[in-house]
């Protein structure tokens, strides 16, 4: 991990821009014509009532859709509808909004797997433990147990996943998207489900992440306190149209933010 | 208070990765491997070596093999005894027709082609999964029964369809005698088993657990399934293809297309099920369950002096078997790897409670 960025973080240019994105299931019109960029080193919030294809989103940005129309450029280049491998090795990482951890093994191993997509030993030299696989394993251990020191897990390193709290298991979750060292990092509702001091915990974590790596950050969150303090700029959908763009006071004041919230009175 | 890892402080991850991290195990490892290769070959008879390790231990191979695609892969086949079956047709037919070619070598060859024959059945797994994979994996079973049955070449033209095998000779050492059969084969378990496990503790092997556990997750992380899967029909093959070798030429030594039929693969899935899915270890204890207990709860009767008719003894060893199984997966439906898990875990602990 590098990146020396620590607190006065400025925002670069645009990394990812989407423009006039619509993707359908059959008649469902999860998502139409949205348009929006996200720069580097930002914190972008994407906030919506229930449905809105916050999620949707995300999904055509890490390949596991691929929109009918509209058109995603990535740092700077056209992207053609790349599948979520194609994704994750152009550094696109991102957690779950049910947590999605591999059950059966330890957190080291969970965390670990972030590491798959850059250790290129063969099966027959893992099969036989050649000292170039073993050291391939040693050195992507150590870049793990930066994210686990970094995470404040390593208490629960051997512990099987399934055995931890809701609040952890969102923490190694994470942790496993920072062990592909994305220069992207979506976030479907990191904080769903936890209580005020997890919460606090996760929204430290985010911020230093942004803050030492320098990743740029996407996140789908319901906490409105959470996304007005930590976003730098914040796109409100809603029935799968853009309704606000902007910082987050900016969209606090918006009239069709509010009444897609609050509701309207007829 | 004896298995205790108090004191023993890791200083590297080095020292942490290995195989056997605890002092105890790797002990207890070192003295069960003196008395597998130097203190049974005198201990047992002939008999308990031709009738229970020597198949225990190429069917562990086989369930090993399994378990590397169910257990840990999580992609269900009902057909792998078509796969010892290609195994073994494949050394008889290069010993057949190569026949300067070293055993050994012989062995990785058969393991392979089973190994070509396995991704080939293994690619629908790309599209489906679950039963209905298994059923597909069916379809391997029955084909390769078909073609050992009716393609005459692969029996070299045996009329009666049946095959029979020479001696192996490893070096200009014939391997004779039940007590070399059982050496050989405990050397080549366990190397198969080392290298097994060696796989399912690098990188490899969690591309495989990831797609058990979370195919989407581990397609967004960077896991391609097409790799993890077949690289895991492939290996699994290659393992129980070899193991067909080893059952064909050191266990029958000489076989009809009969001998791979389906209730072997379904005896290898109970196998790994009994034993433990996802556990190296656990292949072991089903294979030892599904081959040794029948035998041992036969031949329990005469060895304790009661006097029974063989009708009886043979009743009540499908009785005892039949409830035993059942009293297994009631108290650990995990496995018999599991129990031994939990067990080491009070050990650990013991003489307190907590």
């Amino acid at each position: 991990m590098g990146g020396g960025l620590s607190n006065g973080k400025s925002i670069g240019d645009v990394v990812l821009d989407l423009q006039d994105i619509s993707l359908a299931f059959g008649g469902v019109r999860a998502l139409q014509g949205v348009t929006f960029d996200v720069r580097e080193h930002e914190i972008r919030a994407i906030i919506g009532p229930n449905g809105a294809g916050k999620s949707s989103m995300l999904n055509v940005i890490n390949g596991v859709y691929h929109p009918q129309q509209g058109t995603v450029s990535y740092l700077g280049a056209k992207r053609h509808d790349v599948n979520t491998h194609e994704a994750a090795v152009q550094g696109i990482a991102r957690t779950f909004q049910n947590i999605a951890l591999f059950k059966g093994m330890s957190v080291l191993d969970n965390i670990m797997t972030g590491r798959n997509l850059r250790m290129k030993s063969g099966l027959l030299a893992q099969a036989f433990r050649l000292p170039s696989a073993e050291r391939e394993e040693l050195q992507h251990r150590e870049a793990v147990e930066q994210v686990i020191d970094f995470l404040e897990i390593q208490a629960y390193r051997k512990t099987p996943v399934g055995r931890l709290p809701y609040g952890l298991q969102k923490r190694v979750d994470l942790a496993r998207a920072l062990a592909m060292e994305p220069k992207l990092l979506l976030l479907d509702e990191p904080m769903a489900g936890m209580n005020v001091e997890e919460k606090q915990d996760m929204c430290r974590f985010i911020l230093d992440v942004n803050d030492q790596f320098g990743t740029t950050i996407v996140l789908i969150e319901h906490d409105m306190g959470v996304v007005m303090d930590i976003s730098d700029r914040v796109i409100v959908l809603d029935y799968g149209r853009k309704i606000g763009d902007g910082t987050p006071e900016q969209v606090r004041g918006n009239q069709a933010v509010i009444d897609a919230y609050l509701g309207v009175s007829h | 208070m004896l298995y205790r890892e108090n004191g023993q402080f890791k200083t590297s991850y080095r020292a942490d990765q290995q195989m056997l991290p605890i002092l105890q195990d790797r002990m207890f490892m070192g003295l069960l491997l003196a008395f597998v290769f130097v203190g049974a070959p005198f201990v047992f008879s002939d008999y308990f070596f031709l009738s229970i390790l020597i198949p225990f231990l190429i069917l562990s191979l086989a369930a090993l093999g399994l378990n590397l695609l169910v257990g840990y892969c999580g992609q269900i086949s009902i057909g792998h005894a078509a796969f010892m079956s290609v195994g073994a047709y494949a050394a008889y037919n290069l010993v057949l027709r190569v026949p300067q070619l070293n055993f050994l070598v012989v062995l990785v060859l058969a393991g392979l082609i089973a190994a070509l024959v396995g991704l080939l059945f293994g690619i629908p797994s790309l599209r489906i999964r679950g039963l209905y994979l298994a059923v597909a994996t069916l379809a391997a079973q029955f084909f390769m029964d078909w073609t050992f049955a009716r393609v005459k070449w692969f029996t070299n033209y045996a009329s009666s369809g049946s095959v029979s095998t020479a001696t192996i000779d490893l070096f200009g050492f014939p391997i004779n005698s039940p007590v070399r059969k059982y050496l050989f084969l405990a050397a080549v378990v366990t190397v198969f088993a080392v290298l097994a496990k060696n796989l399912v503790r690098s990188h490899l092997g969690r591309a495989w657990m990831a797609m058990r556990d979370m195919d989407v997750a581990a397609e967004v992380i960077g896991i391609r399934p097409v790799y993890a899967k077949l690289t895991a029909f492939g290996v699994s093959s290659f393992y129980v293809g070899v193991a067909g070798a080893l059952w064909g030429f050191v266990h029958l030594g000489s076989w009809e297309p009969l001998a791979f039929n389906i209730t072997l693969s379904l005896n290898l899935l109970f196998m790994i099920i009994i034993g433990g899915m996802g556990s190296i270890l656990g292949s072991f204890f089903g294979a030892f369950f599904i081959v040794a207990l029948p035998i041992l709860l036969n031949r329990a009767p005469d060895w304790l002096g009661i006097d029974m008719s063989t009708a009886m003894v043979s009743h009540l060893e499908s009785m005892i078997f039949g409830a035993l199984i059942i009293f297994f997966l009631i108290v650990e439906p995990q496995g018999l790897a599991r129990l031994w898990a939990i067990g080491k875990e009070k050990l650990r602990l013991w003489p307190f409670p907590h």
